[in-house]
């Protein structure tokens, strides 16, 4: 375990330092990607500035709420570059039979292959938008909600990085109409920047019962943030909901499993 | 003389089709294209709908505009500019871009007619199935409210066809200008997340314009983009007054005028100063 651990932060390494031989450009994507969520960010800001408070959701609670899944977000697109460009890179060429071969498990070893270093302009974006939630809410940070917190942010991580992985793994049998995918991980995250409870039941339902997202995201944020729900969610439940998260990955992460096992080369 | 132009312009056809064949390859990836935008449509409607049922003062725009304003972006989102051709930036760091220069054809226009396919092919396909679901499907399903209204009248309609082929030769200037950039700098995807950020916003795609604070609204109608969504989106739900109208494309002309003359300007003086790469 602490041998896989160590070879995979070797190789992360390896995969930045590449990374960083193009300075220039590098830090031209990141002020990109920094400017790209900004803008996108005023569109909600102009929504709350025209209409005003969706009930008790403040722009500040939203914020919250945005900021919290953009650093998620971006924080596992940095380092699940390796699962989401696995079907071009390793599938359609072959590539993938040589790292078969290799003494290590075939998760790290395509995990750490490549790091998308440009979306820390995202992750630092997020940030600031966190920063201006809490300053703004002045959260009273008891333990518990601390811990949610965390058990929240953790979950949500695992379920955006399961989505990844189960992009890859369709990618032994299509690379072609993965765009699919990109509903539930770009289309959930920007869902769940808005109180689930704005959304159409089925819609709700959907993202709690098949695609836990509201389990890793709105529940758990509720009861950090202490607002009512009317979707009739307990502390209770808000507190048990991000375990779906990683329920979520652990059956992803076997259906990767299953891909590797029937995989059939692409050929000669 | 006049035989030389229609060849020139049949040339220009034959580039226009021919890539239009190769980008129609991929069909699958159309239909996952389709019901991802669905999707988002559906999600932008609910957003749309949970502001205005708080709304204390009147928006300025109906629900019904808004309708149309979310479904014609979503059905449409392939003609925004926010990427450029990978083809053409190919050309770049593999040295290609000197045989393009030896072409009988004006380099400008030769890539304009390569960008009108490459912008065009890949959304006329995922148009049609998209605008059955907002027309059709919505109101079977019990989402009336939700479904693509008609033009406003039969006026507005044929203003918006007209401003619509303005908003496609904006975005092919608009594109071109990137693939431009890249004479200065190879690494293409520097401009291009750029504009894959302010595009979608400053256009209308993200946030209908109207909506935004009123003293950013000055701003906001002089800019470019706004000719890519705002103004046709606004002209077929009636949101822009058919007196207004003609104005409005003008605008939309006068932009696209000077994109193009400033694209074909910098193309001439990277002509001169241009390096090849490779050996």
């Amino acid at each position: 375990m602490i041998a896989a651990i160590q070879l995979f932060g070797r190789l992360m390494m390896i995969a930045i330092r590449g990374q960083m031989q193009y300075r220039g450009a590098f830090l031209f994507m990141v002020a990109g990607t920094f400017v790209t969520s900004m803008v996108q960010a005023i569109g909600i800001w102009a929504l709350f500035d025209r209409f005003g408070n969706l009930g008790v959701w403040t722009v500040a609670h939203v914020a919250f709420l945005y900021g919290t899944i953009n650093i998620v977000f971006a924080s596992v697109d940095i380092t699940a570059r390796g699962f989401d460009t696995f079907g071009s890179s390793l599938i359609r060429t072959g590539q993938f039979d040589r790292f078969l071969l290799r003494p290590a498990s075939i998760v790290i070893l395509v995990a750490a292959r490549e790091v998308a270093l440009h979306k820390l302009g995202q992750l630092l974006q997020g940030i600031f938008v966190l920063t201006y939630a809490l300053i703004s809410l002045e959260i009273d940070w008891t333990l518990g909600r601390l811990a949610l917190y965390v058990f929240a942010v953790s979950s949500m991580y695992a379920f955006f990085y399961a989505i990844q992985i189960v992009r890859a793994t369709m990618s032994f049998w299509t690379i072609e109409s993965l765009e699919i995918l990109n509903t539930i991980s770009h289309g959930g995250m920007e869902a769940a920047q808005y109180p689930m409870s704005i959304y159409k039941e089925s819609f709700t339902n959907f993202f709690t019962y098949v695609i836990p997202l509201a389990c890793v995201a709105y529940f758990p944020m509720v009861g950090v943030l202490d607002v009512p729900d009317p979707l009739g969610s307990t502390l209770f439940t808000q507190s048990l909901a991000p375990l779906a998260g990683y329920v979520f990955f652990a059956v992803c992460l076997s259906f990767w499993f299953f891909g590797v096992k029937n995989y059939q080369s692409t050929g000669s | 003389m006049q035989s030389l132009t229609v060849a020139l312009l049949r040339s220009y056809v034959s580039v226009v089709a021919a890539r239009f064949r190769v980008l129609l390859q991929y069909r699958a990836a159309a239909l996952a294209g389709v019901a991802t935008q669905i999707f988002w449509g559906c999600i932008k409607l609910m957003v749309l709908g949970a502001f205005y049922a708080v709304a204390v003062t009147t928006p300025p725009m109906t629900f019904t505009a808004i309708v149309a304003y979310v479904w014609l972006g979503q059905v449409l989102f392939g003609l925004l500019p926010s990427n450029h051709d990978p083809e053409l930036q190919g050309l770049f760091t593999s040295g290609g871009v000197a045989y393009e220069l030896l072409r009988p054809l004006d380099l400008y226009w030769f890539w304009f007619a390569r960008t009108l396919a490459f912008r065009t092919a890949p959304t006329l396909s995922r148009m049609v199935p998209g605008i059955i679901f907002a027309t059709l499907v919505l109101p079977l399903i019990g989402l009336p409210e939700w479904a693509l209204p008609a033009p406003a009248s039969v006026a507005h309609g044929l203003m918006f066809l007209l401003s619509f082929v303005v908003t496609v030769m904006l975005s092919c200037a608009i594109t071109i200008l990137i693939t431009i950039s890249m004479f200065w700098m190879i690494e293409g995807r520097g401009i291009s997340t750029f504009m894959y950020g302010v595009v979608p916003v400053f256009s209308g795609m993200i946030v209908p314009l109207p909506l935004f604070p009123d003293w950013m609204q000055p701003f906001l109608y002089w800019q470019p983009f706004r000719g890519l969504c705002d103004v046709p989106f606004r002209i077929y739900s009636g949101d822009i007054p058919l007196a207004m109208a003609s104005q409005e494309i003008m605008l939309q002309v006068m932009w696209t005028v000077i994109l193009v003359l400033f694209g074909y300007g910098l193309i001439a003086r990277a002509r001169v100063r241009l390096v090849v790469q490779g050996g």
